[in-house]
């Protein structure tokens, strides 16, 4: 059962929210939406379920065209951020729901209610009504009703978004888990990079209602094919900077330069690189120094995040470690720019193994 | 600003409290500093909204005082205790334009013209606002909402403390970090005393000098967010804080040393008098791979960008370490190594060998 879209694409009155998009989700895959608030997770989500029909092309599901055919008929399951609930039932039955709509035996129901319930924390909570529940608590349950069922397809819409801190690091642990064993097409919104990490799967970047890339997760975000798909896949943001290669160095001005890597054609470049390999300590010989004004140094117990401004550019440096500077310090930073990323004049990633324009 | 000290503080919602449990806010003593920046921090139901209602005013504890520099004010409606507050969801006037939101709580109170002007236009420079001072803010963005909401709460100059109630929820990560930022820099250029309510340890921890660390009712521990890090005095402490939070082992004692599948563990403290649950803590920037020690099975590992969430089996437990990105992983079995300076003994939840109350 994969889930395709062809061309599918949504324009309200004269506004696009959703350029022409193609890409193919595998019977059984955990699929990542990376992206801004209002970047079109959720007008891709609902096209994808039938909520919402293209205005171009066409949904296919599992080697049938589906554009146009109502939710209902589709066995789609959906959470949303804002969780839904039936107010007058138990949780129990709020779980049992579709259960019961699908004529499952009493003994099936149980077992299945009970094995959500002991998944999402709930289990002391099912004879209670929602309203009786914690805000965290009527999510699971939304959650653990859209799961419980078995779909083809699941739409998860920042599913944890609305959870303390804590409980979100459990349920992303346990949730790829629950979709392990099943043959449905599972698709997940967030705005967090990390989470987008830790879940795994594929991801698609998404930019302003277009899909900028899509792959496994762990390569996109170590080799965006552009420099959008960098920017969406880093929190706190890539650094970058406009240089130069000329006679084989890669200039940022004309006091910091470094050794081009062979592959590198000379011309104009914009560089990338995560703030976890700018620090304050220098790690590795082939890291540059950087004059930095500090604009302000978050320190979090363990680690630091240094917001700075460095030859007109604003970069953030994230380290291991307590180091504390004041608002309008000037520090020395080392970059290890054997961690950069080049990217073209059109933003295209350059394939330094091969010194050619990633496809 | 005031120095803001609470006293024998103890709150419950029903009339007459048996059990521990019947409080929603356990007896503490707590004392801030004037212009300090403070975090509360704690998962919901923690008690830590009680708490933030007792300071304003809304809520009058059932035990205990509330002083402003000295002055006993735990008897005073929140409109005579002078505080600002930020929630999570922005209050902004649509109709109003960006210049009337910020002017509006000095209007309310009276404050001349001239005045008024000056602080809306100082405020308004720190939070970025100036070019959309003139905008209605109905077409403003969640994140420009909020950016109102806290310039609202900073214009007023005789407030005593300002108050944040989780205050970035609806705020996207990216913008997170403005603001967030934005709020560590305008604390060092107006040290006004602020207390901030999250669940998030991220943003207590960056934007407090201390964090009181909360958990049903109770004040579990208040310190440095590197005291908090490095030696947490309660379990729930080292697993709410870090993320991954700490490892908590299951151990047995004998002659106050631990032991971990019979092998000794070496711990920076030593155990107490005997007790019910014994456990060894150790976060997982402290656990390493190693030649030989303590044996694990490896579950699996997630790949968090710059490092390796690695799960293992040992001890009859759970634990997780960081491998850095670029480091191999070993699979099947493998041996732990823990810094013993960063490993210790809890016993019933609490650091060993230290008193309890915070």
């Amino acid at each position: 059962m994969a889930l395709e879209l062809k061309n599918a694409g949504k324009k309200v009155g004269a506004d696009t929210h959703i350029h022409p998009t193609s890409f193919m989700f595998k019977p059984g895959s955990f699929n990542v939406l990376l992206g801004t608030t209002l970047a079109g997770k959720t007008t891709l989500m609902q096209i994808m379920a039938g909520l919402e029909k293209p205005t171009s092309g066409e949904v296919w599901f599992n080697g049938r065209n589906v554009t146009g055919v109502q939710v209902q008929k589709r066995n789609v399951s959906m959470v949303y951020q804002q969780f839904i609930n039936y107010p007058n039932m138990s949780v129990f039955d709020n779980i049992a729901s579709p259960l019961r709509v699908a004529r499952l035996s009493r003994y099936e129901i149980r077992r299945r209610v009970g094995e959500m319930a002991e998944m999402m924390r709930i289990s002391a909570m099912l004879d209670r009504r929602p309203s009786e529940l914690s805000g965290g608590q009527q999510q699971r349950t939304a959650m653990a009703r859209a799961l419980v069922k078995d779909s083809h397809l699941i739409l998860l819409d920042e599913p944890l978004a609305n959870l303390d801190f804590k409980l979100r690091e459990e349920l992303r642990d346990e949730l790829p888990k629950l979709f392990a064993e099943r043959n449905c097409v599972v698709v997940y919104a967030t705005t967090e990079p990390s989470e987008a990490l830790l879940l795994g799967g594929r991801t698609a970047a998404l930019h302003q209602g277009r899909v900028v890339d899509f792959g496994p997760t762990s390569e996109i975000y170590r080799r965006p094919s552009n420099l959008t798909s960098a920017i969406v896949f880093s929190e706190p943001p890539m650094n970058r900077a406009s240089v130069v290669c000329k006679s084989g160095r890669i200039a940022m001005n004309k006091d910091v330069s470094w050794a081009a890597p062979k592959q590198l054609s000379p011309g104009t470049y914009t560089i990338g690189i995560r703030p976890h390999h700018v620090s304050p300590v220098r790690h590795d010989k082939s890291a540059i120094a950087v004059d930095a004004t500090v604009k302000v140094a978050e320190l979090s117990g363990s680690e630091s995040i240094i917001h700075f401004d460095a030859y007109g550019n604003s970069w953030v440096s994230l380290s291991h470690g307590v180091h504390p500077f004041g608002a309008g310090a000037k520090a020395t930073l080392f970059a290890d720019v054997s961690h950069c990323m080049y990217f073209d004049e059109a933003g295209k990633l350059i394939d330094l193994a091969s010194g050619r324009k990633a496809a | 600003m005031a120095r803001i000290t609470l006293q024998n503080l103890k709150h419950a919602y029903m009339a007459n409290p048996q059990q521990e449990q019947d409080w929603a806010l356990k007896e503490f003593d707590l004392e801030w500093d004037d212009g300090g920046a403070y975090a509360l921090l704690g998962p919901s139901g923690c008690g830590k909204t009680t708490l933030l209602n007792i300071i304003s005013g809304l809520l009058k504890p059932s035990n205990g005082k509330v002083l402003f520099d000295g002055e006993d004010v735990t008897a005073l409606p929140p409109e005579q205790r002078k505080i600002a507050q930020v929630f999570q969801f922005p209050v902004v006037y649509d109709t109003m334009t960006v210049y009337d939101n910020l002017a509006f709580p000095l209007r309310n109170r009276g404050v001349d013209e001239a005045t008024v002007d000056k602080r809306v236009r100082e405020v308004a420079a720190m939070n970025d606002l100036t070019a959309t001072l003139n905008n209605r803010a109905s077409g403003l963005t969640a994140d420009g909402k909020q950016k109102i909401s806290l310039g609202r709460g900073l214009v007023r100059t005789d407030v005593n403390a300002i108050l944040f109630d989780e205050p970035l929820t609806v705020i996207d990560p990216h913008l997170k970090f403005q603001l967030r930022s934005k709020l560590k820099e305008l604390h060092h250029r107006v040290p006004n005393t602020m207390i901030y309510v999250t669940h998030d340890q991220t943003e207590a921890l960056t934007f407090a000098d201390k964090v009181v660390v909360m958990n049903v009712g109770e004040v579990v521990q208040v310190g440095t967010p590197e005291e908090l890090f490095e030696e947490p005095h309660h379990t729930f402490v080292g697993h709410f804080i870090g993320s991954p939070g700490m490892n908590v082992l299951k151990c047995d004692i004998s002659d106050g040393q631990a032991h971990l599948g019979g092998r000794k563990i070496a711990t920076a403290n030593k155990a107490g008098p005997a007790s019910g649950l014994t456990e060894i803590g150790v976060r997982p920037e402290y656990v390493s791979f190693a030649a030989k020690g303590l044996e694990a099975r490896i579950i699996k590992a997630s790949d968090a960008g710059r490092f390796s969430i690695v799960e293992v089996e040992c001890a009859g437990g759970r634990a997780k370490l960081l491998i850095n990105e670029g480091e191999p992983v070993p699979s099947g079995t493998a041996h732990l190594s823990f810094d013993p300076k960063a490993t210790r003994i809890y016993q019933d939840g609490w650091l060993a060998g230290r008193e309890r109350r915070p």
